[in-house]
């Protein structure tokens, strides 16, 4: 019963079910597209469901994260969107990719340690402070775009979404880099099982000496910047900064974290679940695309999903 | 021998409960934002932008009041916005399709609360946290909406459906008499009822509330379709006031709701708070919000600041607890 507590390696590794949930969803709603729709099971769509889940993933990656800390950001669409105006307007005045990234990883680094001081120095709850944070985010994109689309992208900038290597699309690469990025992280750092240990036992922490608000904070910024280089994909494959443009986007990550199996208490997070709740995500709203189901349906379709995984998340607690 | 009690009780200073104490720090902010507003703008002190204020507060306040008893329960209703579109579309429906605003106006209230008692069944009956629960019917309700919806706009309602929205009655505008008699209420049943104290009792130790025999799932579900029944309120009086439905009509509403409630002095871990202070701080908001209307700050501003002060509200409830 309380080995795990002992045992200093063992919070790193969360227990997981026999067959996740998340697998049985994503290759059910697989087949079923795979039947209800011609389109679905081609090269092109599946590797077209890959490359626009990539966004997405670099979302959820860092919200597992957060969620294993028994936290949430809720400001992530609104930073991402930005993030995304101010690269676009800073590329559009000074035609440099490298300032403009600043200027994203900028703002996604101050609206994580924003979000993070909050929660860790002031003690907020996660879900209130970072509602607090998106409203500011939100005001600050229509303040700086004037309600405006910012246009006139320059071409070097489009070609880091659509451009490839040997034949791999970029974003597949990005997104395949942070993920192993991530996956060593969490698994095989101590950054990593003090994280675990942020939501699992902040008290063992403490007693450790571990100055546990600090990597509290830190894992919000590392939430913040991940919004600013998703704000870079964003803006490329938009070919234009757009003041609504992520807007609840939040959400879909934090249904594929959930879906993932990452538990919004006791600190158990899994990366490659929170990995296969994105390309859930991805195939759902892809699947019902090509069935030429609204966008709003799908949204709706996302919110029983993740009601549904958070009811079997309960039921799983409750037997253990 | 209790003379002699009495007379040493009888202490010369007023004291005040600490509630009361912030109650009127409150209002005492009130006061000072009205007088620095009537110095900064002529426009501020008139009689018409003064009831223009008391109507945009009303409209907070319904959704506020509701989501209140759901603070207070140590929850949170994140579907509030979201409920007042899809109810307010539906409402627009049937007095369309029925011609009788009566009929309307109970859609629009049952559909409120039967998202509530969805939401409530999900907090009390799954166990999931509320804040999560709600986030997640926020979206599935946004999305029906606008599928519902399909970017189309409902409008042109009869007249007398509108004076609920717009109507005066002795010069006041009728969403003001509401507001007040919402207010009473909603105190009366806070603070004078059983069931309202078991929903104090509940936030500030739900172990101890289920211990001492008070039924806490069926007291969650009231509050969470309290809030929604509100939210059918609000819905209803939004719809007459702009005499035309949108998807989006209440997408911009949920977070100055929760802003009222914690100015209001509501914890959000439970148990503090209190329909009147929640009714000062829709207040607030509202003269905040109204006054840079009236200096021309640009409306980019408002959900920036309205998410300053949350975060301020809730900041300032954490440095009370800890002194405490």
């Amino acid at each position: 019963m309380s080995d795990h507590a002992l045992s200093p390696s063992a919070p790193a590794r969360p227990r997981i079910p026999a067959v996740p949930g998340v697998a049985v969803a994503l290759v059910g709603l697989s087949v079923l597209f795979a039947v209800a729709s011609p389109g679905f099971l081609t090269a092109g769509n599946l590797s077209n469901i890959l490359v626009q889940s990539v966004i997405l993933l670099l979302l959820a990656l860092p919200m597992t994260l957060i969620i294993m800390t028994e936290g949430l950001d809720l400001s992530m669409g609104a930073v991402l969107t930005l993030a995304s105006l101010v690269l676009a307007l800073i590329v559009v005045a000074t035609q440099s990719l490298m300032l403009g990234l600043a200027g994203a990883l900028g703002v996604g680094l101050a609206f994580g340690l924003a979000n993070g001081w909050l929660v860790a120095s002031l003690g907020i709850p996660p879900f209130v402070a970072t509602l607090g944070t998106l409203g500011a985010a939100q005001g600050l994109a229509l303040i700086v775009s004037d309600g405006q689309s910012v246009v006139g992208i320059p071409r070097f900038v489009r070609l880091v979404y659509s451009g490839e290597v040997a034949g791999i699309p970029n974003p597949i690469l990005i997104g395949a880099g942070f993920y192993a990025l991530f996956h060593v992280l969490l698994y095989h750092t101590r950054f990593g099982t003090y994280v675990c240990a942020l939501g699992g036992n902040r008290e063992a922490l403490t007693l450790a000496g571990v100055k546990w608000k600090r990597l509290l904070i830190s894992v919000y910024m590392l939430g913040g910047a991940m919004a600013g280089v998703a704000a870079l994909l964003m803006t490329a494959r938009m070919n234009a900064g757009h003041p609504t443009a992520a807007i609840g986007m939040e959400f879909d990550a934090i249904a594929a974290v959930a879906l993932g199996g990452t538990s919004f208490e006791k600190g158990n997070g899994w990366i490659f679940g929170t990995l296969m709740g994105v390309l859930t995500v991805g195939v759902l709203r892809n699947g019902l695309n090509l069935m030429a189901v609204p966008s709003s349906v799908q949204v709706a379709c996302i919110g029983v999903l993740v009601i549904f995984a958070l009811f079997l998340d309960g039921m799983r607690s409750k037997k253990s | 021998m209790s003379l002699a009690g009495d007379v040493s009780a009888g202490t010369p200073r007023i004291h005040l409960s600490k509630d009361m104490q912030q109650l009127l720090y409150r209002l005492l902010a009130a006061g000072l934002l009205c007088v620095a507003l009537s110095v900064a703008t002529d426009a501020f002190f008139t009689a018409n932008n003064i009831l223009n204020v008391l109507r945009q507060a009303s409209l907070l306040f319904f959704l506020a009041s509701g989501l209140t008893l759901v603070i207070l329960t140590g929850g949170l209703d994140l579907s509030v916005g979201a409920n007042i579109g899809l109810s307010a579309c539906l409402a627009a429906t049937v007095i369309k399709a029925t011609g009788s605003p009566a009929l309307g106006t109970l859609t629009g209230l049952a559909s409120g609360c039967a998202i509530g008692i969805c939401n409530g069944l999900m907090v009390a009956k799954l166990r999931i946290p509320s804040f999560i629960a709600t986030y997640g019917m926020l979206w599935v309700l946004h999305g029906v909406t606008y599928y519902y919806m399909a970017g189309e706009t409902i409008h042109g309602f009869p007249p007398g459906f509108r004076h609920i929205g717009s109507g005066y009655f002795l010069g006041i505008p009728i969403p003001v008499y509401l507001m007040i008699g919402f207010l009473i209420a909603g105190t009366v049943f806070a603070q004078r009822t059983v069931w309202g104290q078991q929903i104090y009792a509940i936030g500030a130790n739900p172990m101890a509330a289920r211990l001492s025999g008070i039924p806490v799932d069926r007291r969650l579900i009231l509050v969470y379709a309290f809030s929604g029944a509100m939210a059918g309120v609000a819905s209803i009086v939004f719809l007459a006031r702009l005499n035309s439905a949108e998807g989006d009509i209440g997408e911009a509403m949920t977070l100055p709701a929760i802003a009222a409630v914690l100015i209001g002095g509501a914890s959000l871990f439970g148990g503090v708070g209190s329909v009147f202070g929640t009714f000062v701080g829709a207040l607030i908001l509202t003269l905040v919000l109204n006054g840079m209307n009236l200096l021309a700050v640009n409306a980019s501003w408002q959900p920036l600041v309205t998410g300053v002060i949350v975060i301020f509200a809730v900041w300032l409830d954490m440095v009370g607890r800890k002194r405490s």
